[in-house]
């Protein structure tokens, strides 16, 4: 019992905890810069483990509600957690737990000099990234929006040279985007007076219809649409997660994305209704044609790449289709947003992995481009097989967590008599085996001359390879457990919050 | 001429907002020069600032403070509430420029030009192929 009390003030524990913790590394990096990264690892281990009791609470007790400062709710800010974004939270906080142990050593190698402030601004990500899950009221959540892309754009350009153009398109893009959200806040203000995301689910049903309502929805559809790089908007994507360092490429198309992507989620289904996207604005069908589209367009142009990098994250413009496709199915279907949530998981274990695995080649041999990895599969076997495992968790062989997802999402669409996206679930599938392969045939089958360099390569340190050997393994561990149904009741309480899945 | 007056002119406030708006995204796209694409996303960010700020004004309303005299004779005053938003705003705005412009900076220092066309040029071997990073 005391337990519980306890927890009902761990979201906002979970914000200021890495907040502060970012000023404390800033000082205690003055004094002694080696204390950065334990501080940074501590933290994050402590919000990661807040979280699980978090989820634990939403789901014996129920929602948790913190109001800040102690205001009522349609007046001050209230945090809510719900099994949405407890789900969230845990997948996040995961995520910036183990990137963070990578990071130890390849920002000791890749920015030597800039140490303190990496991870002064990693924890601000952090922060921004929770705040986004936790709040319940747009507004803060468009100021923490904000913190995440500023300190995005930080962390991208952190390496110079290309990374801060790249960067700066970003600010650029994100920006707008930025803007568009809160235009949508004022119009939402400008007719119910309200900011708070229950007592706006409450106000708006008699005003569906009105053009300002509508004109607010399409505003945050668009602004979070280049946040979460959804098909036409996703120009920003591959130099901002290409030249970033390789943890912040995996933090940045792991979760950054996928954030916004639920902060997509709760726009729609929470600020505005089931109803309001169904026949007053619907919507979703789009969605799905422009994630069709992305799926196919994502994964030829990742084909095109000789980057690695880059034809990574043309591949997670590819996945972010599979995430709306799930979406656009969600009305559709019994599954409801099952599918979407599943590979909000599913992607950023894959891709971290993959961004990982780039990373360590980087680190040992300045590694950048596919032709240059002949006989790395002999000289680096364990990072090697990591890659080897996401990638074929990726194309989707079961029990991995890249099957369960396209096996829930043909169920989708077949359930949706959409019988196209069945195809072009196939399809990307196909493009993906063949831009995998290629890699994996420099890495394993070709030798012959050993590329330009003297390629004197061993293991990365241990530090680093447990992360990604870690994220490999649980691409299949997390896939059975998906298989064996352990984690659905989350995703049922999600769908029954919104009122999904009842259609049949 | 009373459609004209009605649709222009009593709500001139929005049509100001959305000709700043646009002029500021003509200047974010348009422009090469990365310090105009700077000051194109300061307007554009401004004109939404005008946009809220013009919401919360009431007319003939004085400042919203908690004072007995305004209480007693029943003064209408302004809705505070969209100002301290755009207090918060303002904030980030500013953070924004100022991440801009540092960015600016070290490209100067690795390129020598701030205008966007000659930085692809010059960093277009970069990256592409058998980048160094």
């Amino acid at each position: 019992m005391i337990m519980s009390s306890v927890v009902e003030h761990f979201p906002v524990l979970v914000v200021v905890a890495s907040l502060l913790s970012a000023i404390t590394i800033f000082i205690a990096g003055w004094i002694n810069r080696k204390t950065a990264c334990y501080i940074s690892v501590a933290t994050v281990l402590g919000q990661f483990i807040a979280s699980l009791f978090i989820l634990n609470h939403v789901m014996t007790i129920g929602p948790i509600h913190y109001r800040l400062g102690g205001w009522s709710p349609p007046w001050g800010i209230e945090y809510v957690m719900d099994a949405l974004n407890a789900y969230v939270l845990v997948v996040l906080l995961f995520l910036g737990f183990v990137c963070v142990i990578y990071s130890k050593r390849n920002i000791e190698h890749e920015l030597p000099q800039k140490v303190v402030t990496f991870y002064t601004i990693y924890q601000l990500l952090i922060t921004g990234l929770c705040g986004i899950t936790v709040t319940g009221d747009i507004f803060n959540m468009y100021v923490f929006i904000e913190i995440t892309c500023l300190s995005a754009y930080a962390l991208i350009a952190s390496r110079g040279k290309i990374a801060l153009k790249a960067s700066f398109t970003y600010l650029v893009l994100g920006s707008i985007g930025a803007c568009f959200f809160l235009l949508g806040i004022g119009f939402l203000y400008s007719v119910t007076g309200s900011l708070n995301i229950h007592d706006l689910s409450l106000l708006l049903p008699p005003l569906y219809g009105n053009r300002v309502v509508l004109a607010a929805f399409v505003f945050f559809i668009v602004g979070l649409s280049i946040k979460m790089a959804l098909f036409p908007l996703h120009t920003w994507l591959p130099d901002a997660h290409a030249f970033a360092p390789s943890e912040i490429s995996a933090m940045l198309s792991g979760i950054i994305i996928e954030v916004s992507t639920y902060a997509f989620i709760r726009i729609t289904f929470s600020v505005f209704t089931l109803k309001f996207i169904t026949i007053y604005f619907p919507i979703m069908s789009i969605l799905s044609w422009l994630a069709a589209i992305a799926m196919i367009f994502g994964s030829v142009l990742a084909i095109a790449q000789y980057n690695f990098k880059r034809m990574l994250a043309y591949s997670s413009v590819a996945n972010m289709g599979y995430i709306m496709l799930g979406v656009g199915l969600s009305t559709s279907t019994s599954l409801g947003l099952t599918p979407a949530l599943m590979h909000i998981l599913n992607h950023a274990l894959m891709k971290a992995c993959m961004f990982l695995a780039a990373g360590a080649f980087i680190y040992k041999a300045d590694l950048w481009d596919i032709r240059d990895f002949q006989g790395l599969g002999r000289k680096m076997p364990y990072t090697c097989m990591a890659f080897l495992l996401a990638a074929l968790a990726m194309i989707g062989l079961p029990p991995s967590v890249g099957f369960v997802t396209k096996w829930y999402l043909i169920i989708a669409a077949l359930e949706a008599k959409q019988f196209i996206f069945v195809g072009v679930i196939f399809i990307s599938t196909l493009l993906m085996i063949f831009y995998f392969w290629r890699v994996i045939e420099y890495m394993y089958i070709r030798v012959g001359d050993e590329g330009k360099k003297d390629m004197r390569i061993d293991e990365i340190p241990r530090s680093m390879l447990i992360p990604v050997m870690v994220f490999a393994c649980l691409c299949f561990i997390i896939g059975i457990i998906w298989l064996i149904e352990i984690p659905l009741p989350i995703l049922d309480k999600v769908n029954l919050m919104f009122g999904l899945g009842k259609v049949s | 001429m009373e459609w004209f007056i009605a649709k222009i002119f009593a709500k001139y406030n929005y049509w100001v907002f959305i000709i700043l708006m646009m002029i500021g995204f003509y200047g974010i796209v348009a422009k090469d020069n990365l310090i105009k694409k700077i000051i194109g996303l300061n307007i554009f960010q401004t004109a939404i600032f005008l946009f809220f700020i013009s919401l919360g004004a009431v007319k003939g309303g004085t400042a919203p403070i908690v004072d007995e005299e305004i209480i007693r004779k029943g003064y209408i005053y302004a809705n505070p509430l969209p100002h301290v938003l755009i207090l918060t705003a303002i904030v980030v705005s500013v953070a924004t420029t100022a991440v801009a412009l540092s960015l600016v900076i070290r490209m100067h220092q690795e390129y020598g030009t701030i205008e966007e066309s000659e930085i692809i040029e010059k960093s277009s071997d970069e990256g592409m192929t058998r980048a160094q990073g």
